[in-house]
């Protein structure tokens, strides 16, 4: 390279020494910078582009064979009382999951945080360990006990009551699922609420204390709305796992009895597996919207008005 | 990292709202405490119950509670199944993998997003940010065609990989190194030392309490891993624990096994709870120090 026409910037000028720099840091983020490149931006955006054709699992050797389909699939999936009805599902298991875990959450961390002095810490961690428990495992003991004669249903017999076949049943089968999934999620709500719960200054309820308020509208007054980041947080937090939830119905029920437990991911999961990665990978854009959709509701609706 | 430090406070805190409460609320708070305790366990009595009990036994009575019987031959039968000691062994290697990477990779990637300045930093950090939004659902399908035309399908390597070098991990590592003050690399960097001299030699060792959240919060991830296990193993012979567990237990049903799944559920859980009991404010502080999980 002898007949550089242009000429860069002379050795140990100002520019170069930035360039220099720039280069040493880049080479501290290549080992993420590639994992990241690799599997999550251009699958991210090659999903998108699977999403319009109409790609199924056989044609990985031949892509070229592949045709753009425009909308088609897009089209097919709401046409799909398949997927409106998995759509449905998984709302329920919004609608009912995250109420009921921040509730859970948020009662046991107003209890450890002030009604209590000893053992705080045993409780703490026992209440946080389903949520590092291995689903799998959790799953079929939540299977057993909740078969025919299992657990519950003994129990409910030594109280006089016949238990049903609670995951054969499609009424019964999702609210078992769901409660596998509070279960494992309420600790995690817990923790949050705690951690908010410990920013709260502690002269607030004391000048609330000296103005005659009490413990009630002392919760009303002062906790509640001085946690509102931390619930938006929570809930949008559980909001999007919820959206996305897989585990729960794929072990307990792959989805049965009658698809009443099949949420949307569980469509992504069933397509793919059948194939079509096209139809697939639109299903998981429709999810990603949703994704992105409730998040962006959620933070309106509980900005603070100040 | 706000919730972070209230969390550090929170175990060294003695009783901050040392407000009088009546002396009758306190021992029914604690019942109440108690059985929440109870009711949540109750799956964890129950599998160690399970596993303990003979086959003969948990047939003719598969709700009841506590074993009549005590006896290890589910533990010895799980691990003479075909395959089981190959899914632990999976586990423990894809485990390391994942560590390890994490460690290298979101270190090198926090120090340089805190401590560096350099020309698409902005562009850098915003991307780890919105990767954290990415729902694996939207992307599993694209990971899985660039996992064979990598031709690791099957393998370890293929599933590990996607977990080596995670956002979360590089948002901890940042969050860190933000905390360390710059007079320190300053002056090394005036003694003349190369930044890469000063990320072992100074920031490193600082790092301590990072890494061990790092370390943890991605040795779970990727022990507790199902989905993509499930999606890149295709044969017994690259199966983890829970990918194996799922199978097994599939083909136990069958012959009503009960026993053995659970013994199987009961080794699947019990490192990671162990690790847990002694290390438990490093998982809390993982899943509270990102609002992530």
């Amino acid at each position: 390279m002898t007949t550089t026409l242009v000429p860069g910037p002379p050795r140990g000028a100002p520019r170069s020494r930035g360039a220099r720099r720039t280069a040493v840091a880049w080479l501290f983020l290549a080992p993420f910078a590639v994992v990241f490149l690799l599997y999550t931006a251009i699958p991210t955006v090659a999903a998108l582009g699977f999403s319009l054709t109409d790609l199924r699992g056989t044609d990985l050797r031949h892509p070229l064979a592949v045709d753009f389909t425009g909308l088609t699939n897009f089209v097919r999936l709401f046409q799909d009382t398949t997927f409106l009805r998995d759509i449905l599902n998984t709302a329920l298991f919004v609608a009912v999951g995250v109420p009921l875990t921040m509730a859970i959450g948020f009662v046991l961390a107003l209890v450890l945080n002030s009604g209590i002095r000893r053992l705080r810490g045993t409780f703490r961690t026992v209440f946080f360990a389903p949520v590092v428990t291995n689903v799998v495992a959790v799953a079929l003991i939540w299977q057993y006990a909740f078969q025919a004669d299992g657990t519950v249903n003994q129990a409910l017999g030594a109280v006089g009551l016949a238990g049903p076949n609670w995951l054969d049943d499609p009424n019964l089968a999702m609210p078992v699922v769901i409660l596998l999934g509070v279960w494992r999620n309420f600790g995690t709500a817990m923790v949050l609420f705690l951690a908010g719960l410990q920013a709260v200054p502690e002269d607030v309820y004391e000048a609330a204390s000296l103005d005659g308020a009490g413990r009630w509208r002392q919760l009303r007054h002062i906790t509640v709305p001085l946690l509102l980041p931390t619930t938006l947080m929570v809930s949008v937090l559980l909001t999007v796992f919820y959206l996305q939830v897989f585990d729960e119905p794929y072990l307990l029920t792959n989805g049965g009895p009658l698809g009443s437990t099949e949420s949307v991911a569980l469509y992504t999961y069933h397509q793919f597996g059948a194939g079509e990665f096209g139809m697939s990978s639109a299903a998981s854009f429709v999810m990603l919207l949703m994704v992105a959709l409730v998040s962006l509701v959620q933070f309106r609706m509980l900005r603070p008005r100040s | 990292m706000t919730t972070v430090a209230a969390l550090r406070n929170a175990d060294t805190a003695t009783d901050r709202t040392a407000r009088p409460r009546r002396s009758v609320a306190r021992p029914l708070l604690y019942g109440a405490l108690a059985l929440c305790a109870l009711l949540t366990l109750l799956p964890f009595l129950w599998v160690i119950s399970g596993s303990l009990r003979s086959l003969a036994e948990i047939r003719s009575d598969p709700g009841a509670w506590l074993p009549h019987h005590v006896t290890l031959d589910n533990f010895v039968r799980l691990f003479r199944t075909e395959g089981f000691g190959r899914f632990m062994v999976n586990s423990v290697v894809v485990a390391v993998i994942v560590v390890a990477g994490n460690i290298v990779a979101a270190s090198a990637a926090g120090y340089a997003l805190a401590k560096l300045d350099f020309a698409g930093k902005r562009i850098a950090f915003g991307a780890v940010m919105a990767a954290m939004m990415v729902p694996f659902t939207a992307v599993f399908v694209t990971q899985f065609v660039i996992t064979v035309d990598l031709g690791l399908a099957d393998t370890l390597t293929g599933i590990a990989l996607p977990g080596v070098a995670t956002p979360m991990s590089v948002f901890i590592m940042r969050q860190y190194a933000a905390s360390i003050p710059d007079e320190l690399l300053e002056a090394a960097r005036i003694d003349g030392a190369g930044e890469f001299r000063i990320f072992f030699r100074i920031f490193l060792p600082l790092a301590g309490p990072a890494l061990a959240t790092i370390t943890i919060m991605s040795f779970l991830t990727s022990w507790n891993n199902f989905i993509w296990p499930l999606i890149v193993a295709q044969s017994m012979s690259s199966y983890t624990l829970p990918v194996g567990l799922a199978a097994t237990s599939q083909a136990a049903a069958h012959v009503t096994d009960y026993g053995l799944t659970l013994a199987g559920a009961l080794v699947v859980m019990l490192p990671v709870l162990l690790l847990f009991l002694f290390l438990q404010r490093y998982f809390v502080q993982g899943v509270s120090g990102t609002g992530m999980r």
